[in-house]
């Protein structure tokens, strides 16, 4: 089965470079991301492999010392277009990061505080949508009787599955998860590759993982980087179990990396 | 194994540690011998009087109720006027104060305002304010308070935004958040534990003061509601009463050197506790 045909591309990088100062990070990278698909990025530490994912919703902008050249075009617009509002790019593009993030405030008020960027709902539209978001990231039957307690209360787990409710209560079209189960345990991990599984219906799924289990686990396609290159991409079976390249067969089998 | 390496290093440990203790001790005997003095003279003399009547003249007895009353109110002004103009520049130091020239002298002149002695502030508030009224004034007073206030305030709200995770502003801003958001409900927010307890520290720090209130407020024997008046606080008057040949005035600078000193300590203990708490709570 050849995926890469059949799926409509959603983001679509064209010789992407990236610099921290003057180091370059990434290399002329091409690469397409299927609608609706998970892909995933792996490779070694340092290979720049959440590097491209920060390029997507422009995360790196926070840094005055990073910067993009190349395209990254969402739908065909290019996003790294200056005049392009950061603000509504991010809308249609969450992230949830290695590290649980709850903000300082309550559970419904850490889902509210996103939605209330672009949306002004009435009381019961927010409830609903709250729940709605809670549901989605299969957190709602822990979590409904202690809306109102803080988000710093939750477990590790659960609060990553917060801050994904709280990435998809914006509803946005894509979804970049950075190493999102790194810090969870087994359990929690299991619960969150579940989620990712179902969340595929709604959105497009960027994941960047060190677990490469995961990646084969959880992905529909999969990229391989080493030291800022993209070295190969394909769809998950055939980069896992039949390699183009050497270096891909080499880091998938454990002889690197 | 090398059995005397290990016998040498337990031995270095166990002398560092006496010393440690030893110093510990230093330290915690003038302390103690430092509250234990004030309680024994400070005790007896903290009669209701203390609480209900004004300063009296030489020879007689009577209270320290306006030099209270005189120093909760320039505390708490001072403290009002500080604070906010703290915090706001606390957070463009840590917010904005990353590029440019204006955030590291901002911050060099904080340090040294910091640092500076307070009789310095004192003088300063005379000449600016007191000289160019022309009397001394409660408000002078709140004024010299609230410069010492300031740079506490900046250098402790700077460093709890600093302590905030970078990654907390990164998800915020991942949902695509204005800065300005993100700065009132997200890190300000996750900081308020820590500069909570800088402004108590701030007031602790100030209710002690002596020297700038002794150029601007300087001291009142009455009841005085008037800022625009010279205003009885207790730093002054403890200085006053306990240089005088008075036992009167001796005992009740013992028991106004008590309730400050115990004021400070508690406000501390409370900041303490408050820290704590914010860091158990991560």
């Amino acid at each position: 089965m050849n995926l890469e045909n059949t799926a409509k591309p959603k983001i679509v990088a064209k010789d992407l470079n990236f610099y921290y100062g003057n180091d370059r990070a990434l290399k002329d990278i091409n690469l397409s991301i299927s609608e609706k698909m998970v892909t995933a990025f792996i490779g070694p530490s340092g290979c720049g492999k959440s590097t491209l994912l920060r390029t997507f919703n422009r995360m790196y902008q926070l840094y005055p010392k990073q910067k993009a050249t190349g395209q990254i075009l969402l739908d065909g617009e290019n996003i790294l277009d200056k005049s392009r509002d950061l603000n509504m790019l991010r809308a249609k593009i969450g992230m949830v990061f290695q590290k649980p993030t709850p903000f300082p405030m309550s559970i419904y008020d850490n889902i509210a505080f996103g939605v209330k960027l672009y949306e002004n709902l009435s009381k019961n539209d927010m409830d609903e949508r709250v729940e709605w978001a809670l549901r989605k990231a299969a957190l709602w039957t822990e979590a409904r009787d202690k809306l109102k307690h803080s988000g710093t209360s939750l477990s590790g787990g659960q609060q990553q599955r917060l801050c994904i409710a709280r990435a998809i209560a914006v509803k946005p079209q894509v979804l970049l998860l950075d190493e999102p189960t790194s810090a969870l345990d087994p359990i929690s991990t299991a619960h969150i590759e579940k989620l990712i599984d179902e969340l595929k219906e709604d959105f497009t799924i960027v994941i960047v993982t060190h677990n490469m289990q995961q990646a084969a686990r959880v992905s529909d396609f999969t990229a391989y980087m080493y030291l800022g290159d993209l070295i190969e991409f394909g769809d998950t079976s055939t980069v896992f179990t039949n390699p183009k390249r050497k270096e891909t067969e080499d880091y998938i089998t454990g002889r690197f990396g | 194994m090398n059995n005397s390496l290990y016998n040498r290093r337990r031995l270095i440990n166990a002398a560092g540690l006496v010393v440690s203790v030893l110093a510990m001790g230093f330290g915690l005997f003038w302390l103690c011998w430092i509250l234990w003095t004030l309680l024994v003279n400070g005790l007896p003399a903290l009669t209701p009087a203390v609480f209900s009547q004004m300063t009296p003249p030489p020879g007689s007895s009577g209270g320290l109720l306006n030099a209270i009353a005189g120093s909760l109110a320039m505390t708490l002004i001072g403290t009002l006027i500080g604070t906010p103009i703290g915090i706001l520049a606390g957070t463009f130091l840590a917010e904005f104060g990353q590029r440019g020239w204006l955030a590291p002298l901002t911050r060099f002149i904080n340090d040294v305002l910091l640092s500076a002695p307070s009789i310095v502030i004192g003088m300063f508030i005379y000449e600016i304010y007191v000289l160019k009224i022309g009397h001394f004034a409660g408000w002078g007073g709140a004024l010299a308070l609230a410069l010492l206030v300031i740079p506490i305030v900046i250098r402790t709200t700077e460093n709890m935004l600093r302590l905030v995770p970078v990654t907390l502003r990164e998800a915020a801003s991942a949902l695509g958040a204005p800065q300005w958001k993100i700065i009132n409900f997200i890190t300000l927010r996750a900081a308020r534990a820590g500069i909570i307890t800088g402004v108590m520290l701030a007031i602790a720090r100030i209710s002690g003061e002596t020297a700038p209130l002794l150029f601007t407020a300087l001291n009142n024997q009455f009841w005085s509601s008037n800022m625009n008046q010279p205003m009885a606080n207790l730093p002054v008057v403890i200085f006053q009463f306990a240089m005088s040949p008075y036992d009167d005035w001796q005992r009740l600078a013992w028991a106004g050197a008590l309730l400050i000193t115990f004021s400070v300590l508690t406000l501390n203990i409370m900041a303490r506790v408050l820290f704590r708490q914010k860091v158990a709570s991560h």
